[in-house]
């Protein structure tokens, strides 16, 4: 592999110093990309220690090496679940393994999809992550910009509550929650197996807040003012003038609160029993113990392809979600 | 400062109104913060603040929750204390919030370093190293408890490709909680692979020049530019993990079920089966509380942290 992209680009030209001949092969284009990238960032290695003969071939060695070790890693273990699924029970137990499936076959798959009533469980899943998603919009988005721009008598005191409970690991109370969905205090009623025992606590959620105000605080005061001046109501301006320029932090929000509602186990696992009731995550891991394994692999699949594909079309907002809290909180 | 600043914004009306119909104003304005905070109010309170203090409240009490809550002062507490599994649950979980730290928080970092000096494939290899943070964790988990599997299982069947012998994994004392590690650590590298990434794209390029001018090596820049410029983000992540590994609760419950011999039991794990399999609910808010209280520690740790981060 590497072979075939050594010779003509090496990585981060620094212009003139010790280029070889590569720019005879295609002249503009392969000295104009390599600047570029010099320019941006400077790394630990140095671009002259990189260009010499010694430093090419160790890069090289890394970057392949690299490449394999993450393949083999991160995708084997997938490529091992997509193609198990697509053995038949005798060859999942062979000894030593075939690396393809001696026939291709799609039954496993759609033995799952049957026999744990997969469309049932997605189904679930989709409606608990959907409701959670507009639920999360709706009751943060407007607290958040109360809390930022309305800035009422005690909105400090709120904040700093709704910001401590990122302080208690959500595991430590999961007793006393799963109690409280059970018989809810003062109105008594039972949420257990219900949308609403996920919708609502996933509400609660600290973090939003705090990414979502953040964000609201970085818009200009002038702009919201002039609303005002045009006689615009908080309602107005929260929906005219707030959520569209805000449209990127909602989208790291939004995919922030359905990515964890789809991969939540613990809190499903108590609060959705009934089979009936249960997101894939729980059906799967309750029926894991009664399946012939390549129906279990299979279900596997199914189950990871919605994340996966959200990962897929929205790598960047995810990647942004990801560094958000971390470097600036 | 909120009474200025809303001076200020409503300075064009505010000069001509009379006190009273600014207090009014006032009023209102606060009667509409409140309206589109009671959303959230109400889901907060219900799900997250009464929880936090009910769990403190249960863990002195015994209830059956039909007849009044009985205060039993510490009797909770003694009783899980004197659990055969109490140990072993502290033990298991401490040692597993270390392995993970081996495994988990050193390693990220190198990637991420290698990674950042890397001009091709980039775009792939991030890819690659979050993709398993994205499967769901029921499934990473059933995924490894297949290739654990003693006879047939991919990882039994590469080391005996390389004619090493057979583990037993997830069935014996040795290699058990080692196991539970591995997955964990497979399914949540990517998260502080990243999260270093971006932090080292930040360091100026300057510093690494000046450096290397003063002829620092490789090493040495590493040592004395690329360490301190991430010191804080490491130091974050390092309390992030802790908090987060000592929660463990879903490789065990998956994998093991606390065995073999209590080997992988955490205490997580242990409070779940006090309220579920136990019935004794108020034996697992007392382990709850006793978690809660090593967790806020550094919790506490992570905020000053991060507010020096702002300073």
């Amino acid at each position: 592999m590497s072979n075939l992209t050594v010779i003509p680009e090496s990585p981060r030209q620094p212009g003139g110093s010790g280029a070889p001949a590569p720019a005879a092969a295609r002249p503009a284009r392969a000295r104009r990309t390599p600047r570029k990238i010099h320019q941006e960032f400077r790394t630990v290695v140095s671009p002259h220690q990189l260009n010499s003969r010694h430093g090419r071939v160790i890069y090289w060695i890394v970057l392949v090496a690299v490449v394999v070790s993450f393949t083999a890693a991160f995708v084997f273990p997938l490529y091992w679940m997509v193609t198990g699924a697509m053995k038949t029970t005798e060859d999942l137990v062979q000894i030593p393994p075939t690396f393809l499936p001696p026939q291709f076959t799609l039954d496993a798959y759609a033995e799952a999809w049957e026999l744990m009533d997969l469309s049932l469980l997605l189904g679930n899943t989709a409606l608990y992550a959907g409701g959670a998603w507009l639920f999360t919009l709706a009751i943060d988005v407007t607290a958040a910009y109360a809390l930022s721009k309305l800035r009422p008598v005690l909105g400090k005191l709120v904040l700093a509550l709704m910001l401590a409970t990122l302080m208690i690991p959500p595991m430590v109370i999961m007793l006393p929650a799963y109690l409280t969905v059970k018989d809810l205090p003062l109105l008594g009623w039972d949420l257990l197996n219900t949308p609403w025992a996920i919708w609502l606590p996933a509400a609660a959620n600290g973090f939003n807040i705090f990414l979502l105000k953040r964000f609201f605080d970085s818009i200009p005061r002038e702009l919201l003012e002039a609303a005002e001046i045009d006689g615009a109501g908080p309602v107005r301006i929260l929906w005219s003038i707030v959520i569209p320029v805000s449209r990127p932090i909602l989208g790291v929000v939004s995919i922030l609160t359905v990515v964890a509602v789809w991969r939540d186990f613990v809190w499903p696992l108590l609060v959705l029993t009934d089979s009936e009731k249960m997101s894939v995550s729980i059906g799967i891991a309750s029926l894991s113990s009664q399946m012939p394994q390549n129906v279990l692999i299979a279900s596997l699949v199914i189950a990871s392809l919605p994340t996966i594909a959200v990962f897929f079309l929205f790598q960047r907002h995810i990647m942004a979600g990801l560094t958000a809290g971390s470097l600036k909180g | 400062m909120t009474a200025t600043s809303m001076r200020v914004s409503r300075s064009p009306r505010g000069s001509r109104g009379r006190p009273a119909t600014k207090r009014r104003r006032e009023v209102r304005r606060n009667i509409t913060a409140y309206g589109f905070l009671c959303g959230a109010l109400i889901c907060f309170a219900f799900f997250s603040w009464y929880p936090m203090v009910w769990e403190v409240v249960l863990s002195f009490q015994q209830t059956n929750f039909v007849d009044p809550p009985i205060w039993v002062g510490l009797e909770n507490f003694v009783t899980v204390f004197q659990d055969a599994a109490f140990g072993p649950a502290w033990k298991n979980t401490v040692m597993f919030t270390v392995l993970a730290l081996i495994f988990g928080y050193g390693v990220p970092f190198v990637i991420a370093l290698v990674l950042n000096e890397l001009r091709h494939a980039r775009a792939y290899l991030r890819f690659v190293v979050y993709l398993p943070v994205m499967l769901p964790p029921a499934v990473g988990v059933l995924l490894f408890q297949w290739f654990y599997e003693p006879e047939y299982g991919l990882f039994n069947q590469i080391l005996g490709f390389f004619r090493l012998p057979a583990l037993d994994w997830l069935n014996s004392t040795d290699t058990a909680l080692v196991s539970l590690v591995i997955v964990s650590t497979w399914m949540n590298l990517g998260t502080g692979t990243l999260i270093y990434l971006a932090a080292l794209q930040t360091i100026p390029g300057e510093l690494y020049e000046a450096a290397e001018l003063d002829g620092a090596g490789i090493f040495k820049r590493i040592w004395h530019v690329t360490i301190p410029q991430t010191k804080l983000i490491l130091l974050v992540m390092l309390l992030l993990q802790i908090v987060a590994t000592m929660q463990v609760f879903i490789e065990p419950y998956l994998l093991t079920g606390g065995g073999p011999e209590n080997s992988t039991v955490s205490v997580v794990y242990l409070m779940y089966q006090y309220a579920f399999n136990f019935g004794n609910i108020n034996g697992g808010n007392a382990l709850g509380v006793m978690l809660m209280i090593v967790l806020m520690v550094f919790s506490a740790i992570y905020l000053r942290v991060s507010r020096e981060d702002k300073s």
